[in-house]
C-alpha cells in the first residue's frame, strides 16, 4: 500500500511548558546601551576590571556584524531582548526550604529534589538570571573542591584564578554574541577541582528561562587542575513565549594536564528560542574532554562546542544527537583544533529531522603542521523521520600535516518499514514503534547519560515523536 | 466456519503489481496446528506477512477472519492485540532498547495494564529456563549482534511470554544447528501444550516438527494451496518432493 506523505501534528510539550507569572522587580527597559551596562554592572557589583570588560565588550558587540553563514536569525529584535531579569526576594540558598515556593514549584516540576534525593554532588539551578538554590555537598567541598555561582566566587578566594581565564578562551572579539555575552552576562557557575581530585559523582546545574522577553547569558567557569578528573552535568529547559528569546551563554572548559572532563548537556528550549551558545575547552599535554551533548527544543541553535587539543597526547571527544521538529533549524556539530603532536579526536553525532525541521551537521577539524601523529575521525548518521524534513552535513576539515590520519564518514537514513512492523507485530502502535526506534538512533547519547537524565531523555524524544502518524 | 480461530478466504496479494497469491482459502481451529510447506517462491512467506498485515503486500480480494471478526484491514498491532503472533524469519535489530524491557513494553501495550517488575522478572526466567537461555539474554539490545540461532530463540521467547492465540512460524528452523532447533522445538511444545496455542507453521524442512501433534498439512505452490493432507503428507513430501503436485 502505498503511504502518503507523513503529516505530523504539533507536539504537545504541555509537560514542560509552564511557567509563572512574571512578578520580576528588576526589569531595564529594553534595548542595549552604556547606562544598562552601568547599571548591571553596579547590580551585580562587579569589580572594577570586570566592569571595563561589560563596556569593551559592548563597543564590541555594536561594531561586530552578525552572522550571515548560519540559518536565518532575523527574527532576533536585539531591541527587544530585555537583558537581564531576576526573581525576586532571590539570593543564594544553600537549603531547599530558602527557596521561595514558586520559585521551588517550577524546580518541582522539573524534577529537580528528586535528582538531589538520588544522589548529586551539588545543584546550582539557575532561574532567569540569578543562581537562587545551590548546595554542595560536604564530602565534595572537603576535598577542596569549589562549586559556586561566579558572582560570588569574583570576591572570593579564587578571585585572581577567575580573573586569569574569564572570557580568555572565549573572547568577545570571537562574534557578535560573544560580545554581548561578554556586556551582559549574569549568573552560572564556577568549579575549581585541585590537582589529582577525582570528584567521583556528577556536578550539576540546571539552567532556565522565565520572563518573556528576557535573554540568558549565564557564565560557566570550569577549572579541572593536573590530574582531575570531573563529570559537569548542565541541564536546559525554557518555558514557551511567543516574544523572540535568545541565549547566549557561555562555557569556558580548562582542563589540566593529565587530567579529564565530561561536560554533559541536555538542552530543551522553547521552540522560539534562539539558542546562540558558545562553549569551548582547551586540554593541556595527556588531558581529556568528553562532551556528551543532546540539543533539543529551541527555532534556531548555533551549537559547535570546540576542543582545543594544545598539549601533547591530548584527547577529545564528542558524542552527540541534535532533534530538529516543526520550525526548527538546527545547526549543531563540533569544533576540533588539534596543535600539538599524537592528539586524537573523534566525533560521533546523530541528527534527526521531523515535520520540516531541518537539522544540519557542522563541523570543522583543524590538524596544524605541528600536531605531527594527530588523529581524527568524524562519523555523523541523519535519520529523516518523513518526506519533508531535511538533513545536511557539512563537515570541514583543514590538515597541514602529512602525518596525520583521518578520517569522515557520514550516513543518511529514514525509518525502516520493516523495522516498524516487526514492532507493531509485538502489539506497539505505529507512534509507538517509531518513538523506540528514534530513541534507538539516539542511543550514542543515552548510553553516555546518567540513568535519569538518559530516561529524561527518551522522554522528550517519546514527546517530540507523538502524534507522527504517517 | 463456525468456532474456526483463523479462517482465510479467496485471499488475493499483491506486491508491487506483482501477484503472489491468487486465492488461499485455510480454515484452522483453536489449538490446531497446521503446516504450509511449498517449494520456494510459491508465496508461504507472504500468506504470514499478509494475516499479520504488512503494508508492503497489497490485500486485492478476499477475507481474513479471526475469532469471528474480520481483521482484513485491521493494523498490525491491532490484530496482535487480539492474539496474533508472528516469528519473524529474519528478526530486525533494534538499538536502544533490550530484549527484557521489550517484552515488557509489549506484554503491557497488548494487555493495557501494568506489569510489576517482580512478576515479570519470574515469568522471564521461567520462559528462558525452557529454552536454556542465560538471564543476560534479556540485558541485551533487542536482536542487536544476536547470532541466526539467538534471534530465532528470542523469537519463541516472546512467543511464550506474549502467549498469543495464534502463531505463525516463519521458517523458524532454517539455518539453525541440530541443537538449536531441539531448544526452539521445545520452546514451542511448551506453546502448545501449556498455553494451549495454535499453530500455522511455514517451514521448508520438518525437524521441528517431529514433536508436534500435525494436524493438517497444506502445499502451496504458485499462490494456490493445491492439496491438503494430514501429518503424512509430511513425509510423503520429505521422501517424494512437491513434483507431485507441480507437474501436473
Amino acid at each position: 500500500m502505498a503511504k502518503d506523505k507523513t503529516i505530523v501534528e504539533d507536539v504537545n510539550r504541555s509537560m514542560y511548558d509552564f511557567r509563572n507569572e512574571d512578578k520580576d522587580a528588576y526589569r531595564f527597559e529594553e534595548g542595549l546601551t552604556h547606562d544598562i551596562v552601568e547599571q548591571l554592572s553596579k547590580e551585580k557589583n562587579d569589580p572594577e576590571w570586570m566592569r571595563e570588560f561589560r563596556h569593551k565588550s559592548l563597543d564590541l558587540f555594536n561594531e561586530i556584524q552578525m552572522p550571515d553563514w548560519g540559518p536565518s536569525i532575523d527574527g532576533l529584535d536585539m531591541d527587544n531582548i530585555v537583558t537581564y531579569v531576576r526573581p525576586k526576594d532571590s539570593k543564594m540558598s544553600a537549603t531547599w526550604e530558602e527557596v521561595p515556593d514558586e520559585i521551588k514549584d517550577t524546580f518541582e516540576r522539573l524534577g529537580i529534589p528528586q535528582a538531589e534525593r538520588e544522589g548529586l554532588a551539588g545543584v546550582g539551578a539557575q532561574y532567569d538570571s540569578e543562581l537562587v538554590y545551590h548546595n554542595v555537598k560536604k564530602e565534595v567541598a572537603d576535598q577542596g573542591v569549589v562549586y559556586s555561582d561566579l558572582e560570588s566566587a569574583l570576591w572570593g578566594e579564587h578571585a585572581d584564578l577567575i580573573k586569569d581565564h574569564f572570557m580568555k578562551l572565549i573572547t568577545p572579539n570571537d562574534h557578535k554574541f560573544a560580545a554581548l555575552h561578554g556586556a551582559v552576562w549574569s549568573g552560572g557557575s564556577f568549579v575549581y577541582v585541585p590537582p589529582g581530585v577525582t570528584v567521583e559523582i556528577p556536578l550539576q546545574s540546571y539552567f532556565r528561562l522565565n520572563a518573556p522577553g528576557a535573554g540568558q547569558f549565564e557564565h560557566t567557569l570550569i577549572i579541572v587542575d593536573k590530574g582531575a578528573n570531573l563529570h559537569f552535568i548542565e541541564g536546559c529547559s525554557a518555558p514557551k513565549y511567543n516574544i523572540a528569546n535568545l541565549h547566549a551563554g557561555a562555557v569556558e572548559l580548562f582542563v589540566g594536564e593529565g587530567a579529564k572532563l565530561r561536560y554533559s548537556t541536555i538542552e530543551n528550549w522553547s521552540k522560539n528560542m534562539y539558542n546562540l551558545n558558545t562553549k569551548r575547552a582547551k586540554v593541556e599535554k595527556d588531558g581529556r574532554i568528553e562532551w556528551v551533548s543532546g540539543s533539543f527544543g529551541s527555532h534556531v541553535s548555533y551549537l559547535y562546542p570546540e576542543s582545543r587539543l594544545v598539549g601533547e597526547n591530548s584527547t577529545s571527544e564528542f558524542t552527540g544527537v541534535t532533534f530538529a521538529g516543526k520550525g526548527q533549524n538546527l545547526d549543531t556539530g563540533c569544533k576540533v583544533f588539534q596543535s600539538a603532536p599524537n592528539t586524537s579526536s573523534f566525533i560521533n553525532t546523530r541528527s534527526i529531522s521531523k515535520d520540516g525541521g531541518i537539522s544540519t551537521f557542522r563541523s570543522s577539524v583543524v590538524i596544524t603542521a605541528n600536531a605531527k601523529n594527530s588523529k581524527s575521525a568524524v562519523n555523523c548518521e541523519s535519520l529523516m523521520v518523513d518526506d519533508i524534513s531535511r538533513s545536511d552535513t557539512i563537515p570541514a576539515m583543514d590538515i597541514r600535516t602529512p602525518y596525520a590520519d583521518v578520517g569522515h564518514e557520514a550516513k543518511i537514513g529514514r525509518i525502516s518499514d520493516d523495522a516498524v512492523f516487526y514492532l507493531m507485530s509485538r502489539g506497539l502502535s505505529e507512534e509507538e514503534a517509531k518513538a523506540l526506534i528514534v530513541s534507538g538512533f539516539a542511543d550514542n547519547v543515552s548510553k553516555e547519560l546518567p540513568l535519569e537524565y538518559a530516561v529524561e531523555m527518551n522522554n522528550l524524544i517519546r514527546l517530540e515523536m507523538k502524534g507522527s502518524i504517517g | 466456519m463456525d468456532n474456526n480461530l483463523l479462517e482465510v478466504k479467496d485471499l488475493h496479494v499483491n506486491v508491487e503489481d506483482k501477484d503472489i497469491l491468487k486465492g488461499v482459502d485455510l480454515s484452522l481451529k483453536p489449538g490446531e496446528i497446521h503446516v504450509i510447506m511449498g517449494p520456494n517462491g510459491a508465496g508461504k512467506s507472504t500468506l504470514g506477512y499478509s494475516i499479520m498485515g504488512n503494508p508492503k503486500y497489497n490485500l486485492s480480494k478476499g477475507q481474513i477472519f479471526f475469532d469471528g471478526e474480520d481483521i482484513t484491514d485491521e493494523d498490525t498491532d491491532k490484530k496482535a492485540k487480539k492474539g496474533i503472533f508472528l516469528s519473524f524469519q529474519n528478526p530486525i535489530e533494534v538499538p536502544g532498547i533490550t530484549l527484557g524491557n521489550f517484552i515488557r513494553n509489549a506484554l503491557e501495550q497488548q494487555t493495557e495494564k501494568k506489569i510489576r517488575l517482580w512478576d515479570f522478572k519470574k515469568q522471564m526466567k521461567g520462559a528462558l529456563e525452557v529454552l536454556n537461555m542465560d538471564m543476560s539474554y534479556a540485558e541485551r539490545d533487542l536482536n542487536v549482534g544476536f547470532s541466526g540461532g539467538e534471534k530465532k530463540k528470542a523469537e519463541i521467547l516472546q512467543l511464550l511470554m506474549l502467549k498469543p492465540k495464534l502463531a505463525i512460524l516463519d521458517e523458524t528452523d532454517s539455518g539453525l544447528d541440530v541443537d538449536a532447533v531441539r531448544t526452539v522445538s521445545i520452546g514451542i511444545e511448551e506453546y502448545v501444550k501449556n498455553i494451549g496455542g495454535s499453530l500455522l507453521i511455514i517451514t521448508h524442512s520438518t525437524k521441528i516438527l517431529e514433536a508436534l501433534k500435525v494436524d493438517k498439512v497444506h502445499v502451496l505452490v504458485d499462490g494456490r494451496i493445491v492439496k491438503t493432507g494430514d501429518a503424512d503428507l509430511v513425509d510423503y513430501i520429505n521422501e517424494n518432493g512437491f513434483s507431485f503436485v507441480t507437474e501436473n
